[in-house]
This record gives C-alpha cells, sequence and structure tokens, in this order.
C-alpha cells in the first residue's frame, strides 16, 4: 500500500530549501492556533457578553447625570469621558467594573495553556515538532494577550457607541487618546492575571484546579483586600474613637493605602482614574496631594495624567514580567511526561 | 529510492557517524529517585528498524525523549543523524518522526486542521501541506473521516492518525513508541507491515519501542532487550537465542527426601553452576554456564534421590522472553549476553 509513498516523493521534490534557517518564529504558529482556539470558543463569547452587559449597565446609568448636566457645564471638559467615571445609583463605573471583570478575563484565557496540553496527550507531540520548548509558552501567551486585547476591544466600542447614542456627542480626539491610554492599562492589567493563570496552568496538573486557585485569588483581592488593608492599619495605626487628632487618621489612611497598593486593582484604578478624569490631579490620598494646586480647579493634560500614573502602570508591567517570567522558569525545567 | 538521501542532504551539518541514524554514548539519565537509563551504548544503522523491546518502566520512553532533546541526559551522548539533541534540537525534531506512547490530539479539532497544525509548525507551505496531508490520511485508511472531530475517534484511529502525523514532515527517522498497545491483532498487522513497507519504500530508519516481543520480532532487523534502564541483550533474534545457548539452564525436580537440601549444596558445587534456584519443595532451577546435565545427572543419583522431573530449556522466544522480561530482576550480572 505504500508502493506509491516513493513515487509521490519522486513528483514532489521541492527545490532543497535551507531548512534550519527557515525554523524561528515558532512561537508565531503556536499563538495563531492558539488564539484562533480562543476566539471560536463560547468562552469568549460569554466573557464579551458578560462584559459588555456590565459596560453597558455602567455607561446607561452614567449618562444620565451627564445628560442633565451638559446643558449648564460648557466649562467641564472631555464630558464624554464621564461616562467611564461616573457611578450614580450605586452601579459601579466601567472601569471599576472592569477592575472586578478583568480578572476574570485574563483567567478565562489563560488556565488550561500548560495543563490542558498536558491532560490531551498533546504535549510530547508538539514539543517534538521543530520549535524550541520556550515557544509554546511564549506563543500561548501572546496568543491569550491577543484573545484579552480583542475582547476589550471589542466592549469598548460597544460601551462607546451606545454613549455616543445617549449623549448625542462624540468623543474629542483627547478623549479618544485617555480612552487608548485606559485601554492599554486595562490589557496591562488583564494580562497581569493572564500570566498568574499561566503560572497555575504550569503548576497545577488539572485544568479545574488551576481555574479554582485561580478564582480563589481573585477573591482575594476583591473581597478581602480592602479589608485586610483596614485591618492592618486600624493595628498599627489606630485611630481613638473620641477626639482623633489629623495626624492620627492620616497615618492610618497613609498605611492603608500603601497595603492596598499591593493589589494589582487598585494601582490599576488609580491609573485609570487618573487617565480617564483630567480634573483629577492626585492618585493618592486628595487631602495630602493636592495641597499646592488645589486654589483653582483645572484639568490636567494627558501627559500630566501620565506622569501622575506612571509609577502605578510601571508596577502593573513589573508584575506581569515577573509572573510570567515564573511560568517561563518552571515550565522549561518540567519533564515532558510529567 | 530517493526521499532518504534527499532530505538527509538538505543539512551541510557535519555528520559524526555517517552509518548510524542514531546513537547513544553513555548514554545515562538519573532521577531523583532512580537511574532510568544507565549507560546505554547503542548504534542504530541507517535503513534498520530497531526494536527497543523491555518491560514497562525500562525507560525506552526516556532514551527516546533524551534522543529527541526533549530531556536533558544526565551524562554521555546521544546523537540524531550525526546531530547532538542538546545543540541542534530544532534540526533534531526536523527530521525525527515522532509517535508518542498513547498520543493525543486536539479534540476539539478535526483531523486535518490537527494535521495542519503540525504542518505548520514543521514550516511546510500551504498546498503541499495540504497534499501531504489528504495523501497520508488516505495511507492510513482514515480519508473518510478527514473532517470529521478527533474527539469522536477510536484509540486505533487515533494511533493510526498519529502515524499519519508523524510522517508529515517527511522524516528520515521514525521513532515509535509503544505503538501497538491497545490496538487489535489486524490493526497490529496492518501497522507493522505499514512501517515496514515505508523502510523499504523510501530507506526510513525505524526505532520502535514496544514491551511485546511477540508483536514486534518478525518486522525487526535488530532487537535491543532494555531492562531497568540497561541494555541486557543486543542483537537479531537469532543472535539473541545463540547468546542464550551460551547459558543453559535445567529444570531440576525430585521427589522430596532426607537427602533433599543435601542435594542442592552439592549441585551448587558443580563447575560451571552459576546459582541454583529453588523453584518448590525439591524443585530447582539450575543457570550454568556450560552443559552439565551429566554432572547432575550423577549427583542425583549419588544421594540416592529419584527424579521425577529434568528439563533443559531451550533458547527459543519463549525463553528469551521469560529469560529478559519475567521479573528476574535479581541476577543481572549473571545475564549480560554481550
Amino acid at each position: 500500500m505504500t508502493a506509491s509513498i516513493a513515487a509521490e516523493a519522486d513528483i514532489r521534490i521541492e527545490p532543497e530549501e535551507p531548512v534550519v534557517e527557515r525554523l524561528h518564529g515558532g512561537w508565531r504558529i503556536v499563538a495563531r492556533k492558539e488564539f484562533a482556539d480562543h476566539i471560536h470558543s463560547i468562552r469568549f463569547v460569554i466573557l464579551v457578553v458578560l462584559v459588555a452587559l456590565a459596560g453597558l449597565a455602567s455607561v446607561h446609568s452614567a449618562s444620565g447625570p451627564i445628560r442633565n448636566a451638559a446643558s449648564q457645564a460648557t466649562a467641564v471638559p472631555s464630558i464624554f469621558l464621564y461616562l467611564f467615571t461616573l457611578a450614580p445609583d450605586r452601579v459601579p463605573a466601567f472601569h471599576e467594573f472592569l477592575a472586578i471583570l478583568g480578572p476574570l478575563l485574563g483567567i478565562a484565557f489563560g488556565f488550561d495553556a500548560v495543563n490542558g496540553e498536558r491532560s490531551q496527550r498533546t504535549l510530547p507531540r508538539l514539543v517534538a515538532q521543530p520549535i524550541h520548548r520556550d515557544e509554546v509558552i511564549n506563543g500561548k501567551f501572546v496568543a491569550g494577550l491577543g484573545a484579552i486585547a480583542l475582547a476589550l476591544a471589542a466592549v469598548m466600542a460597544v460601551v462607546v457607541s451606545y454613549g455616543m447614542l445617549r449623549l448625542g456627542v462624540g468623543p474629542t480626539t483627547n478623549d479618544v487618546v485617555r480612552m487608548l491610554a485606559f485601554f492599554v492599562v486595562a490589557v496591562v492589567y488583564i494580562s497581569l492575571w493572564l500570566a498568574l493563570a499561566v503560572v497555575l496552568s504550569v503548576v497545577t496538573r488539572r485544568a479545574a484546579t488551576a481555574a479554582l486557585a485561580g478564582i480563589a485569588i481573585w477573591l482575594v483581592f476583591t473581597l478581602f483586600g480592602g479589608l485586610i488593608a483596614g485591618l492592618v492599619a486600624d493595628t498599627v495605626h489606630p485611630v481613638p474613637s473620641t477626639a482623633p487628632t489629623t495626624e492620627q487618621v492620616l497615618a492610618n489612611a497613609r498605611l492603608e493605602l500603601t497595603v492596598r497598593r499591593f493589589s494589582p486593582s487598585e494601582l490599576y484604578q488609580e491609573a485609570t482614574g487618573v487617565l480617564l478624569n483630567p480634573a483629577r490631579q492626585s492618585t493618592g490620598l486628595l487631602v495630602e496631594d493636592s495641597t499646592t494646586s488645589q486654589a483653582l480647579p483645572s484639568t490636567l493634560s494627558l501627559s500630566e495624567s501620565l506622569v501622575l500614573a506612571w509609577w502605578q502602570v510601571a508596577a502593573l508591567v513589573g508584575g506581569v514580567v515577573v509572573m510570567f517570567a515564573g511560568a517561563y522558569a518552571t515550565f522549561m525545567r518540567q519533564e515532558v511526561r510529567a | 529510492m530517493p526521499s532518504a538521501t534527499t532530505v538527509a542532504s538538505v543539512d551541510k551539518l557535519p555528520i559524526a557517524d555517517d552509518d548510524a541514524a542514531l546513537e547513544t554514548r553513555q548514554l545515562t539519565k538519573h532521577y531523583a529517585d532512580r537511574t532510568a537509563v544507565d549507560s546505554l551504548s547503542l548504534k542504530i544503522r541507517r535503513g534498520e528498524i530497531f526494536g527497543l523491546l523491555g518491560p514497562n518502566g525500562a525507560g525506552k520512553t526516556t532514551t527516546i525523549l533524551m534522543l529527541l532533546g526533549l530531556t536533558e541526559p544526565s551524562s554521555g551522548d546521544a546523537r540524531v543523524d550525526g546531530l547532538d539533541p542538546r545543540r541542534d534540537p530544532l534540526a533534531v525534531k526536523r527530521r525525527v518522526g515522532y509517535l508518542p506512547d498513547d498520543v493525543g490530539f486536539y479534540d476539539e479539532l478535526t483531523a486535518r486542521e490537527n494535521l495542519e497544525y503540525t504542518a505548520r509548525l514543521n514550516r511546510m507551505r500551504e498546498p503541499a501541506a495540504t497534499e501531504r496531508i489528504e495523501f497520508l490520511l488516505e495511507q492510513v485508511g482514515l480519508s473518510s473521516v478527514i473532517d470529521r472531530r478527533v474527539r469522536t475517534f477510536s484509540r486505533g484511529m487515533r494511533q493510526r492518525l498519529g502515524l499519519a502525523d508523524a510522517l508529515i514532515k517527511r522524516p528520515t527517522i521514525l521513532i515509535l513508541d509503544e505503538p501497538t498497545v491497545n490496538i487489535d491483532p489486524e490493526g497490529v498487522r496492518e501497522l507493522l507491515k505499514f512501517v515496514s513497507d515505508l523502510r523499504n519504500d523510501e530507506g526510513l530508519t525505524v526505532l520502535l519501542s514496544s514491551h511485546l516481543l511477540h508483536q514486534v520480532e518478525q518486522v525487526c532487523d535488530r532487537i535491543g532487550i532494555f531492562v531497568s534502564g540497561q541494555l541486557v541483550g543486543l542483537g537479531t533474534v537469532a543472535e539473541l537465542a545463540s547468546q542464550l545457548q551460551d547459558r543453559w539452564i535445567f529444570e531440576l525436580g525430585v521427589d522430596p527426601g532426607p537427602s533433599t537440601a543435601n542435594l542442592a549444596k552439592l549441585v551448587g558445587a558443580i563447575s560451571g553452576v552459576h546459582n541454583v534456584e529453588v523453584d518448590g519443595p525439591g524443585r530447582w532451577m539450575i543457570n550454568a554456564s556450560r552443559d552439565v546435565h551429566t554432572d547432575l545427572l550423577a549427583t542425583v543419583s549419588s544421594v540416592g534421590c529419584t527424579i521425577d522431573h529434568f528439563v533443559r530449556r531451550g533458547a527459543d522466544l519463549d525463553a528469551i522472553y521469560h529469560r529478559y522480561f519475567t521479573g528476574r530482576t535479581d541476577d543481572s550480572e549473571h545475564r549480560r549476553g554481550g
């Protein structure tokens, strides 16, 4: 039955190509396949719909007051951006919603990255192809990043369109640039959770375990982050219930903020809060930092906002790098058969 | 036969031993708790079908992973087409087709999509890749299910898909890890016929591992018997049998009596007898380096025992199998054949 293989080979001998030189860029092939898998998955659709619904709810509730105020508020710059930051009616603002739901996006596109290959027993076959082993994990991370960016872009397009419809005005160029900056910071924040999920997919055998662990960590930060920060602050710098001094209150608040900044969502909210709101002039405690400029309410230029937000963004990027490096190193040291 | 030489000449990299497709020198792999492969030195010629035979856990898969550069040897060297898998992993993986033990596929993708991914990872171009995939799936009898999801495939179908997958890249060397496990006898026959046709038509070098000597001995040119990480026998089936001829095994049974204990001592003292294993009351298995049957019989009659059982073991496949495979790990120094 195989006599024809030889004949086949005869016909199809390709011109001899330098095979070895063409063997770079394997991560792109992995990323392409993984990205296609992501965007064709039900997972992707569910998450986009979920985040888009949350976004629509927050933009809808924000747009009411903006419409009422718009006629009088001629001096207010960037009315459009208030869509993302105003939170009346106890519906969180869009960027706050994303602080909560972003981790879910990140975990969803990474929790089965490596252990999925193991449980389907495709890993030995995959790494036996002419790619370096690290290209597997690099490609998967890039694919997750791409899926997150695409999902977020889709959600923002929906939300912005709805906002334009409700307000009857479009964003200014400045607004668009600020939204892009917000988009980049949000992607970085979510990819920190993606990197965490990839770590979990490397160290756990089963995808379900990794997903659960990821969600548990997410809940700890979301539910208990503020609580723990408050507890630590109250223990170290207690504020007496009767006649507390300003120093005592400030010391308590400063420590609480410091502890909260260990949470990526705090860093993300501080950075995006400044980027989306040109009137916001501080990322820290308002009473402290704004003493110099408090006199006349003014707005910041984008570069001034970026200066305020830079270290939070840098910390988030650093977190992504460290987390991914951990996943990378662990994966490279694992046996193919484990 | 064109393809083997064509593909081999693609590289201008130095080839150490033109004759050997696969070579190991003192190859050793230690894990924390055990030695999986112990000083394995092996040379597999081009165009040879070599069977690596051994019980489960003997270190066969570890050896294969070291040849592919997927596991670091603790010491020693491996060469594939003269290339060091540690230094040129991509060049090695470019020319070796590998069917892993218990091969897995992406269940949500079709057979075609799975193979397309492999083709892309081997940097094959589009029309050629599609033709190759369709051709190979026809060869392994999966044409009719080419666009079905692999999720629906049986064990045997996955195994055949795995074989097609290993051949996509037009390998010069084919490594099959336990290819006959869990498929029916007819499937085994077809698979082995397919493999030996490939060798005959295309000059492929084939390394196949198995724990079932009977299944694969008819297609293997040579067999290496591998137990507890050590190569304990090497050669054609006939050579292995003649190696055994130098070692004589006798089964001796006498009617139990007062002098049976004494008899065992006397038998052990006969020159040429390596050891005497107790097989039951009055029953022994005797290993000797020469034909000691006259001495044995003389000894038995000298103590006045009655023989009820006396067999000289032949050196056929059964003997090879029994000798090497069935849990006799206590006398490894006696069975090193050469």
